[in-house]
């Protein structure tokens, strides 16, 4: 299997990457961990003719905190977060970087190309939405920060101009007292997750006193769970509440049927999920340490 | 369009002029003959390419020739020291970790990524970390045994070599 023939390029930094980008065209593409544009160029789903390959630029692959502040950079790998202690400090981004496909596609794959490439089945996007995350993107005129909210404008679509990179992820740090879960099921490791739900959580005084809830692989982009946050907010986290958040969000998803299952059975999925990562969002937000990986068929 | 690459393969440098859509799969069985790395699905999904780019295990089938230059690349051929076999082939051997073989390249570069960065893994981590990797033969208990056998034999040799050092 070989992709079309193709021009391939390496830059020196990010900035002459984004201008290589501009000076050759719509029909040129950034080369990340080529886990997404690989196997499309193979398939001839993609076809650029040029290629700009990031992965001899030095320095971007890092997780860092300064302040209240994460950055990870444009190059940092899914199993470089999965690994990292300071990542872990952030629970949900901890359980979705080890969720992620298998070993070899997280030695590869990185957090900034899942966001780029906007498929509907990623997993970085709904898990960073639940917190206040924050895309740097980097041209040729300058740079600018976009809220992720507004980053995804459709599936396979993003606000990037064709000679834009992403050039840091910045998540601003929950509070103490807020814990999150992400959790998906899926019919093994190297295929992407057939529904998933990330919750985050901020407790207080025993009740819930902000609950964001997104839904993965169920629509297009991922989606806000709007009622289902609202069954929580002000509320103490019980089986009832739990329930009424589960069934809202049930509610909410507007899955397509495929060869991972009917919309009924993914509607079902989104249900129980829900259920199980309020759970231990809530026991996570009250400081208990709570290991969680995904559902394998 | 062609470019010239340099890859380090199993301690030796491999030239050549490649196109850039060659994958690194094809070159390490075409073009420098290592033929140990197997092409299973060729979509990414089985594992049974995999080697080790920088130490680290990745699918050849999903990694393009080019973006190896520079780099090393372990493929099964350079575990082996001589006759002497590595210890997570001699666990495969023992514990008959294989039938048919197809899958065994991608299962062994895929224990050694895990044996790297853990000592001593649980069943479950051995499970976690082959999940990428298909066997239609074994039923995958005795590829853990085998990975469980080669993990006890490193973590000897390693006692040893310090006791000798001491
Ligand atoms: C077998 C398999 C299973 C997988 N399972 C999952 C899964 O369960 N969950 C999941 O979330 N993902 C899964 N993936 C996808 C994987 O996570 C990819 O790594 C990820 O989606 C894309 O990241 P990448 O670095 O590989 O990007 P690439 O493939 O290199 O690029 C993807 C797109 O993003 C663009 N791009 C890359 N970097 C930048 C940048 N810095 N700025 C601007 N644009 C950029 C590229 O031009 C391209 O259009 C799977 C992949 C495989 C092969
Ligand atoms: S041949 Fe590469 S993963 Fe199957
Ligand atoms: S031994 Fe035959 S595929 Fe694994």
């Amino acid at each position: 299997m070989y992709p079309r023939p193709f021009h391939y390029h390496r830059a020196s930094s990010l900035k002459e990457a984004a201008t290589l980008l501009a000076e050759l065209g719509e029909e040129a593409r950034p080369l990340a961990g080529g886990q997404s544009l690989i196997p499309l160029m193979k398939l001839r789903f993609a076809n650029p003719s040029h290629l700009v390959d990031l992965n001899f630029i030095p320095g971007l692959s890092y997780v860092k905190q300064d302040a209240g502040t994460f950055r990870f950079g444009p190059l940092t790998r899914h199993a470089e977060v999965e690994h990292s202690e300071i990542a872990a400090r952030i629970p949900i981004i901890h359980d979705c970087a080890a969720g992620i496909a298998d070993v070899q596609v997280r030695n590869r794959g990185t957090m900034a190309g899942s966001l780029a490439e906007a498929d509907p089945s990623g997993d970085w996007a709904p898990v960073l939405l639940t917190l206040e995350t924050q895309v740097c993107c980097l041209g040729p005129k300058g740079e600018r920060p976009v809220p992720l909210a507004q980053f995804i404008e459709d599936a396979y679509t993003t606000v990037l101009d064709p000679d834009e990179l992403i050039s840091e992820i910045a998540v601003k740090a929950p509070p103490t007292n807020s814990g999150g879960a992400y959790l998906g099921f899926k019919r093994c490791a190297p295929v992407y997750p057939s529904a998933a739900v990330a919750v985050q959580l901020t407790m207080e005084d025993g009740l819930c006193r902000e609950a964001r809830i997104y839904l993965a692989a169920v629509g297009l982009t991922p989606i806000r769970a709007s009622e289902a946050e609202a069954a929580l907010a002000g509320r103490p986290i019980d089986p009832q509440t739990t329930r009424a958040a589960a069934e809202a969000a049930r509610a909410t998803a507007d899955p397509q049927p495929d060869m991972r299952g009917s919309a009924d059975f993914k509607r079902q999925l989104i249900f129980t999920l829900t259920q199980r990562a309020v759970d231990v969002a809530a026991r996570r937000a009250c400081g208990e340490h709570v290991e969680v990986s995904h559902i394998y068929a | 369009m062609k470019k010239n690459i340099a890859i380090n393969i199993n301690g030796v440098e491999h030239r050549a002029q490649v196109e850039p859509r060659l994958l690194l799969v094809h070159f390490l069985r075409e073009v420098a003959g290592f033929t140990g790395t197997h092409i299973g699905c060729e979509t990414s999904l089985c594992g049974a390419c995999t080697v080790l780019l920088d130490g680290r295990a990745v699918k050849s089938c999903t990694v393009l020739a080019v973006q190896a230059d520079g780099r090393s690349v372990t493929t099964i051929e350079g575990l082996a020291q001589g006759n002497r076999l590595h210890a997570i082939q001699e666990g495969f051997w023992e514990e008959h970790g294989l039938q048919c073989g197809y899958c065994t390249p991608g299962m062994i570069m895929c224990a050694h990524d895990l044996l790297e960065r853990s000592a001593t893994p649980t069943e479950q981590e051995i499970r976690q970390a082959l999940d990428g990797n298909l066997c239609r033969c074994t039923g995958y208990q005795h590829i853990v045994n085998s990975v469980q056998a080669a993990a006890r034999k490193l973590g000897k040799r390693k006692a040893t070599r310090a006791v000798a050092a001491d």
